[in-house]
């Protein structure tokens, strides 16, 4: 049994606004064990951000827990003590916002560095930054250029250094290669996973695409309006998809092959809006665009059930098989 | 031999900039034939919107010029057309999906207003249609996109709906003029995945039941191959590919075709490869000869003197690449 690194528990984020109170995230748990990559996967407006920047401390959790590595860390982060700020990293979506574009690399890798005083005895500061690029295989002249000289894909690179340069064991990628193409996604996330076995690193990858969560992570969760609604283990989970949730996800994926084509599941059409994180309906928030609602399913809200092993389910109709 | 409906000939397309000229388009060759539906594949940046807004007529000029070529529409040059005959075709004829549904809606004026306007210069008998007319046609319009309670739509502004009723709102407006050719411009993109699905069903049955002819222009290799009956890959400027749906997905056979079809995230998992090393050339300065040469592991010396044309690998399988120069 490997060692748990972080446990969300119950955790609620509520944003107050003039239209309303916004339930971002909505009472989810979950745990990321060492060495693993968990994906959290959600279409937009499910919350699945909020959940990386709470975890992150950039946002205060309204209710419940954030354990990590037993110490709870549920504040904001200027709470927190600066071990666990250096050792919980993030990677942000855009690549383009997320650097200083008046700052040149060397500074941005070497910011860091210097607010965790690392790299003062023996290594200085440039000579980590300059094995930084070079471990995300960027030519070490791009030290002095700036984020907006460089392509998309290498500015992901220079986010990705940034955020191992304080040598860190849990790392959140939010949507990492969301905004860039195919190829240059595929390089960046070889390059992901290598460090991630390398550094023995834990991931929260976060992402909308289920392709790729299939082909990178070992746990997945389908976050819908701010809940869980499935959990299960990477094959699993595309081999017996459970929640209808699920099954209209894995059906509107567009496939390139036919052996990928099998795997889908038929039946599900796609129908419906996601409805606005404002005015969630009543009982289970997908009874609106569910295919195989019952009465119950308007009325109440159903609550995670444990189906097999490490495969958890957040709906009526699995329910009843338990009672 | 029946005519292609639109066939594009050897398009130069070059923007002014300080520096210099941007080399954007080099040589597009590309054809439709009536009622076919075609994809247009490629990375960003790789002159899939610039094509397609040549067509229109819609590039901004400067900084764009046209270096050359022709696009032929029902065999006219649209290029050397006067604005009265091409208002027409824009009227009548053709009609562009934008990408962003946000941005493509007028935000200051009523969802009612926008679309009355289209459909009342749409084309000659619609003109002289009265008020009342316009207005049911309009609803019509809404109901074929499958709007729920076209009437109160017609009474709101874009911001109050959310990004799939927005996006159906621009394919009702750009179906009222396109009576032969469609294009989409990455239309679920800006969507999320289950939105977007429902987008290019509904984009599919529509022109299935008019028979329009329609170009789809997309990144996402699945949205493509669902959709299409002949694909086009697009790389830095230039095509490189041309062949029926499955034959491409099936057998591809330029390298940059099959790097971009290894790249993707497969549902079957085996990993995600190690990508197409290299980036994207600048247009300011391309590579000479073939333009995905620097990139290529194939290269071979004469890839960095000449341009390919397209070979016949295949059947109605072209590939712009040397390797296949023998096969002819």
């Amino acid at each position: 049994m490997r060692n748990t690194v972080l446990t969300v528990d119950q955790l609620k984020k509520y944003f107050v606004t003039r239209q309303g109170t916004v339930k971002a995230v909505d009472g989810i748990s979950f745990s990321v064990e060492e060495g693993e990559i968990f994906g959290l996967v959600g279409e937009s407006g499910s919350g699945k951000s909020t959940v990386a920047y709470t975890v992150v401390g950039m946002y205060r959790p309204t209710e419940g827990k954030i354990i990590y590595r037993g110490t709870d860390i549920g504040q904001e982060s200027k709470r927190r003590s600066k071990e666990i700020k250096k050792d919980i990293q993030i990677v942000f979506q855009d690549p383009g916002t997320s650097l200083n574009p008046k700052r040149t690399i060397r500074q941005i890798l070497e910011l860091p560095l210097k607010v965790h005083n690392l790299g003062t005895n023996e290594k200085k500061p440039l000579e980590r930054a300059e094995e930084l690029l070079e471990m995300v295989q960027l030519p070490a002249s791009y030290m002095y250029k700036y984020p907006t000289m460089i392509g998309g894909g290498e500015r992901q690179m220079v986010g990705i250094a940034r955020a191992l340069a304080t040598d860190p064991s849990f790392v959140i990628l939010d949507e990492p290669t969301s905004a860039l193409d195919v190829s240059v996604q595929a390089k960046i996330i070889s390059m992901l996973i290598q460090f991630q076995k390398k550094f023995e690193l834990a991931y929260l990858f976060i992402t909308h695409d289920l392709s790729l969560m299939r082909n990178v992570a070992s746990r997945i969760a389908i976050m819908y309006l701010g809940k869980i609604c499935e959990v299960a283990r990477a094959s699993e989970f595309f081999e017996n998809p459970l929640h209808p949730y699920t099954q209209m996800l894995l059906s509107s994926i567009h496939v390139i092959t036919d052996k990928e084509e099998a795997l889908k599941p038929k039946k599900v059409v796609s129908k419906g809006e996601i409805p606005s994180p404002v005015n969630v309906p009543p009982g289970c928030s997908f009874h609106l665009r569910c295919p195989r609602k019952m009465d119950i399913c308007s009325k109440e809200d159903p609550v995670a059930i444990e189906v097999s092993k490490g495969h958890r389910v957040r709906c009526h109709l699995y329910g009843a098989k338990v009672i | 031999m029946p005519t292609p409906l639109l066939d594009i000939r050897d398009l130069h397309v070059w923007f002014r900039v300080f520096k210099g000229f941007l080399r954007v388009l080099d040589g597009i060759n590309f054809a439709v034939w009536p009622g076919e539906k075609v994809g247009l594949v490629g990375e960003m940046g790789c002159g899939k919107t610039t094509t397609m807004k040549a067509i229109m007529r819609i590039l901004p000029i400067p900084p764009a010029t046209i270096r050359g070529g022709e696009i032929l529409f029902g065999g006219k040059d649209i290029l050397r057309m006067g604005q009265g005959q091409l208002q027409k075709i824009r009227r009548e004829k053709i009609s562009m999906i934008f990408q962003d549904p946000t941005a493509a809606l007028n935000p200051v004026f009523k969802i009612g207003t926008q679309l009355q306007d289209v459909i009342s210069c749409t084309s000659e008998s619609e003109r002289s249609l009265k008020n009342e007319d316009i207005k049911a046609r309009t609803i019509q319009v809404l109901k074929e996109v499958s709007l729920p309670d076209p009437e109160r739509m017609l009474e709101n502004y874009p911001i109050q709906l959310s990004g799939g009723m927005r996006q159906r709102i621009c394919i009702s407006t750009a179906l009222v003029s396109a009576k032969e050719l469609l294009i989409a411009d990455e239309p679920g993109t800006s969507l999320d995945v289950t939105i977007k699905d429902q987008i290019l069903r509904l984009i599919g049955e529509i022109v299935e039941k008019r028979g329009t002819s329609v170009i789809l222009i997309s990144h996402a290799l699945g949205a493509v191959r669902n959709m299409t009956d002949r694909v086009y890959v697009m790389y830095a400027g230039s095509m490189v590919e041309a062949a029926k749906t499955k034959d491409l997905f099936d057998n591809p056979l330029h390298p940059y075709s099959q790097g971009l079809i290894a790249a993707t995230p497969k549902l079957t998992g085996g990993g995600v490869g190690e990508g197409i090393p290299g980036r994207i050339p600048e247009y300011i300065d391309p590579p000479a000869g073939c333009r995905f040469h620097p990139r290529c592991e194939h290269v071979m010396p004469i890839c960095s003197d000449k341009k390919p044309p397209f070979f016949e690998a295949n059947e109605d399988h072209q590939v712009a690449c040397f390797l296949f120069q023998n096969d002819r």
